[in-house]
Parts: C-alpha cells; structure tokens; sequence
C-alpha cells in the first residue's frame, strides 16, 4: 500500500484557541479512517482545514497529499484539487447544495469546471451519476431544485458532485447524522461500494461508533483537539486502550444489553483544548496520576496501534 | 392488568395543508400505558411520533378519537381537571436549549412552572434544590442562565422542570438527540432512575432503536401515521415480525465490527412516501419484498401473534419471519 495522506502535526489556531492540537496520522490509498470524537473535538475542523475550506485559521504542520503540501498551497493551487482529487460531503446536505441551482446544475459545474466539459457532456455525464448513486428518475430529478428533494436524495446529490472527477480521497463529515436509520444504511452502502469500486480513499468524521464499526479500515479517537488513540478498527473495539475510548464504548446502549444494567458513563464534560495542562482527559479520568500532568504523546504500541495515556488499558 | 393510566383509541390528528390536501400525522392509533410502565415508541422522521407524545400530554388536541388519563376522557378538562392534568402530564422535549427561556435563570424557569400551577413563591422557591438534586444538578444551578451550562446540564434542567410538580406521566420526545455521546449515556441513566424510584409511566420517543431497547419494556414501531407493531422490547429485537420493523432493526449500524459486518442488511426499496399522500391499503406495500395484491387494498390492522405481540401485517408470521 502506497501512502495517499500524510499529516504531520497539524494545527488549527481561531485566535488564541487551538481547536485542532498538533495530530498527526496517514492514510494509505484507497483507506477508509474513522475520524471519531464528540462535539468540538476538532475532527470537522481538522477536515475542513485539509480542504483549504478555513480562512480565518492559522494552520501549522504539513499534509502531504501525493506529494504537494495541502497546507502550503495557494488558493489557485488548491482550487484545481479540490473538488478534482480531493472532495468532501457534508452533514446537512439541503445545505451545502445552493437552494436556486438545479441540482442537475450543480453536479454539472463540477464537470465544466475541472474536466472542461461543455454544457451537454456535463449534463450527460451528471445523468450517469445521477444512476450510479441510485437517483430515481434520473432524467427528471437533474431538473430539481434541493427543496424539491428528501435529505437522503440531496446527500445523493452531493456524493454525485464529490465523485464526478473521480476524486482519490473523501472527506465525509457526519454525512449520514442528518438523515433516518433506513436512509442512512442506504448511503452508507453506497459509500462502501463506490469506495470500493474505485479505489477512493476516505476520511469517514462522526460520533457513531456502529457507522465507524461498518465502514473503517482504522479508527483515529480524538479528544479535545487531540489523537488519543489510533488503531486497526477491529483491535480498538476488541481492546480500546485509551481510557477516554473505554469510556466511549461503554456508553453506547447495545440492543442486547441487560435491561437492568446501567449504561457506563464518563463523568463531567469536555473542557477545551485552551484552559488544558497535561492530558486534557485526567479530569474525568478514573486511571489519572500525578503522572498526567504531563501531556502523553501519541506512543506507537505495535500492530498498527497508538495510544496517548500514561495509564492505557 | 388495573385501567391503564394512558389510554388512546382510534386517536387521529389531521392537519389540514392547503388545496385540499390533508396530513394524517396520526391514523387511528391504539395504544394503553399502565402506571409505571415505560413505553417506547420508534420510527423514522414523519411517522407521526412527536405528534402522538404531544397529543398524549394535551399541547395537541386530537382530530378524532379518545385521549384518556387515569380512566377518565380528557377532551373535555376543564376547570381543577385541566390543572391537575396539567400537573401530572409533563414533558422532556429534545432540545433543551430551545425548551429554556434564555434570559431566565434556571431557578426562575423553575418556579414559573410551579407558580402557574397555583404553587406560592415561597413554597416553589423552597423545592427548588430537592427538584435540582433529583435531576443530578448541585443547587447553585439555580443561579445559572441556559447558556452558562453544558447541553448535558440543560437537559437535567429540563428534567427538573418536568419532575417539579410530581408528575405520573412522562413523555420525553428525543432526549438525547441533541447531546454528545458521554453525555447521552448520563442523562439515559437518569431518566431511568427517575422512572423506576417515582414509579413513573413514560412514553420513550427515540429513533435511535438501541436506546429504547435500554430503557423500555415495551417498544411500540410507528410508519406514517399507524402503529405496525408493538411487542415487549426482547421479542421485538429477536422475532419482529412486520417486515420494516425487520429492515429498521437491520438498518441499524451495531458498535461491533464482526458482527456488523457478518450480518445481512436488508436495504429498503425506494424513498418514504410523502405522508400527506400515503400509499392506500397497508401504507408500507410499495416498499416491502412481500406484498400482494391484498396488502394494496386492505389496511392491516393490529392484531394479537404472541403474548403482548401485536402487529398490523397481512403476512406477519413464518413469511416475515425468514426476512
């Protein structure tokens, strides 16, 4: 396997506040990582960062993507990839589609713009995505506008749009958070086949550890700005090492779990990467030391695993 | 088993959308929720299930149909009737930023709630920190505005507010939806605790079905407007027996991944029908792998399989079964 992503030390600054905190991890082609954390964690950011998307951040580190830096590159650089090799969906795609563009439109755009694709072959083209991702009545809904659309269609729309260069890496931050159960298994299939079929790595950002368990090659668990713990995802469920991890998994209700047992919690809330000395999760930890006063490196533990913790499980 | 404390039948509510078209958010619902019973309630967005917990706790009225409480119809309360249901009917909505007043403490929320119930200043003031404790929050939260505490702690806030007048019944719609994982866990225990020390009887509104299984006996599947199945939560896990029943439970991503990715997933075909133009006969022929011509004409209604198992198929048995 070829490496595709290489991110080293990756910093995001808004202002003072460091959302993302120096994380590094790779992605080989073709890969599906698991970008996992809770709410303000800095998993969207770290994405959107990648994107080039952020413009009132500061960024440090590199992201070395088949040889260029995405962070050192301009933004006319950045502009012929993105959307070319490098595309990414979003959770709430009624917006992230323009509400007065057809959609048939939109998807074209893509096409003219990257490919050159005069009118008609775009529209052709954007006919055929339409089928691959399994638009019904294709011919009609390029017609539509986004209102005129379910959730699960527009996010069919939007995987249309992010493949139509045939990118090499998807960015998908919660791309399945917005939409109902039976919707969600449908796209995520179509995800894990179009994957699949072309070899397209992706970068998979959400909290639902079930999606994480279906999708992902490897797991990286982030907290508070940080990679607490990175591994293959069939070791992390079998032996989450992190304490933070343990915690997160223990307090996912399982359908057949005992009726009488409570479900195990992590006591307190996140505290921001700002106002954290030391490892950011001692506070709620119930392993923590005199020892986690200092911040823990992302340790390499062999297998593929890593884990930042002076106290791994 | 005694009256049940909530009783609905052929409950229905219609909302009227304009050139003639009409929403049957809810189609003749049948449901019985006995005193300290927790019933949960699942199904995708637009079937109708926000609309049942409200209708339950009276913010709706029904179209057609019964609502009663403790025995007696509450269509027509009025006067220390209304008031008393009001008291023991209260609600945990899913946002709770939106369900606090922002520019109130969470004290004074607190008292407010009291003080339209006829409770005076003092006596609402002094219940106060017993209702926080309850609800896990330390008593100088009373001091707090909304957006001062975490969503976890805002969630509490609202379950304070709801615990507050001694209720007997519940209806949390989506509590935890809006909350971060850790947090969701906590707050599920509470309700829990909360249920089973009060002897509380619930209506659980979850789309989430591995939630409800955590905190519900009973587990009622709704599609578009109708109750297809209703079972005890151990018999609907293992031998649903309506066919979407089956393809929700499959759609289902399990935190395993073995077994996550051992197990056949049933896709469903095509897209939710609009609700306010449902299929006829049973609402969910168009998508399932076994419909006949019967299943097209004639609506299904909820009928007896097993103990405490009832499901509105045609076909429901050993064909559903082999799904």
């Amino acid at each position: 396997m070829t490496t595709l992503l290489d991110v080293r030390d990756l910093t995001v600054r808004f202002g003072q506040t460091r959302a993302v905190d120096g994380i590094s991890f790779t992605l080989d082609e073709g890969e599906t990582l698991g970008l996992v954390g809770e709410s303000g964690c800095g998993k969207s950011t770290a994405a959107l960062a990648l994107m080039g998307l952020l413009e009132a951040a500061r960024l440090d580190g590199s992201a070395s993507f088949g040889g260029r830096d995405l962070l050192a590159l301009d933004e006319a650089r950045m502009r012929s990839i993105r959307g070319a090799e490098l595309a990414m969906i979003f959770q709430d795609p009624a917006t992230a589609l323009h509400p007065l563009i057809r959609v048939g439109d939109q998807v074209a755009e893509v096409l003219r713009t990257h490919l050159g694709s005069n009118r008609r072959e775009a529209t052709a083209r954007a006919l055929d995505l339409f089928r691959k991702v399994g638009i019904a009545a294709p011919e009609v809904r390029l017609r539509a506008y986004p209102h005129e659309m379910s959730g699960g269609m527009c996010q069919r729309v939007m995987i249309a749009a992010a493949i139509a260069c045939s990118p090499r890496l998807l960015l998908a931050d919660e791309p399945t958070t917005a939409l109902d159960v039976t919707v969600q298994a449908q796209i995520l299939g179509l995800l894990r086949d179009l994957s699949r079929e072309f070899g397209m790595a992706m970068i998979l950002i959400t909290h639902d550890l079930g999606v994480v368990a279906g999708m992902t090659d490897r797991v990286a668990v982030m907290y508070a700005g940080r990679i607490v713990e990175a591994a293959p995802t069939g070791a992390l469920f079998a032996a989450p090492a992190h304490p933070y991890t343990v915690g997160l998994l223990g307090s996912v209700p399982r359908l057949d779990a005992g009726w009488d047992d409570d479900l195990a919690t992590i006591p307190g809330s996140v505290q921001t990467a700002a106002d954290a000395s030391g490892c950011r999760f001692a506070p709620r930890c119930a392993r923590a030391s005199n020892a986690c006063r200092t911040e823990p490196a992302l340790i390499p533990t062999g297998e593929g695993r890593a884990v930042a913790c002076w106290h791994p499980a | 088993m005694t009256v049940p404390l909530v009783e609905t039948q052929a409950l229905a509510r219609h909302y009227r959308l304009g050139s003639g078209r009409i929403l049957r958010a809810l189609d003749g619902v049948d449901i019985a929720i006995g005193k300290g019973e927790t019933l949960g309630l699942v199904g995708e967005s637009g079937s109708g299930k926000s609309t049942l917990g409200r209708t339950l706790v009276g913010l709706q009225r029904p179209s057609e149909g019964i609502v009663r409480f403790d025995g007696r119809d509450t269509a027509d309360a009025a006067g220390s009737h209304l008031r008393e249901l009001r008291r023991r009917r209260q609600m945990v909505f899913q946002d709770p930023s939106g369900a606090l007043n922002p520019r109130m403490t969470i004290g004074t929320t607190l008292q407010e709630h009291l003080l339209v119930q006829g409770w005076s200043r003092a006596a609402a003031r002094a219940r106060q920190p017993d209702v926080l404790a309850q609800a896990g929050l330390p008593g100088e939260f009373a001091e707090r505005y909304p957006h001062e505490i975490s969503g976890g702690q805002r969630q509490r806030a609202v379950i304070a507010r709801a615990i507050a007048t001694d209720p007997d019944f519940l209806v949390a719609d989506e509590p935890v939806s809006a909350l971060d994982v850790s947090t969701r866990a906590q707050i599920i225990n509470l309700l829990r605790h909360l249920q089973r020390a009060r002897g509380l009887s619930m209506l659980f509104i979850s789309h989430d079905l591995s939630i409800v299984a955590h905190i519900c006996r009973t587990v009622a599947v709704m599609y578009l407007g109708r109750i297809v199945e209703i079972a005890p939560r151990t018999a609907l896990f293992e031998t649903a027996l309506h066919p979407y029943t089956r393809t929700l439970l499959s759609a289902i991503p399990l935190p395993d991944p073995a077994r996550e990715r051992a197990r056949p997933h049933v896709s469903l075909r095509g897209e939710t029908p609009d609700p306010s133009a449902p299929p006829g006969g049973c609402h969910f022929h168009p998508r399932c792998p076994i419909a006949t011509t019967e299943c097209t004409e004639t609506s299904p209604l909820l009928r007896t399989l097993a103990a405490g198992h009832q499901v509105a198929c045609h076909h429901a048995g050993p064909a559903t079964a082999a799904l």
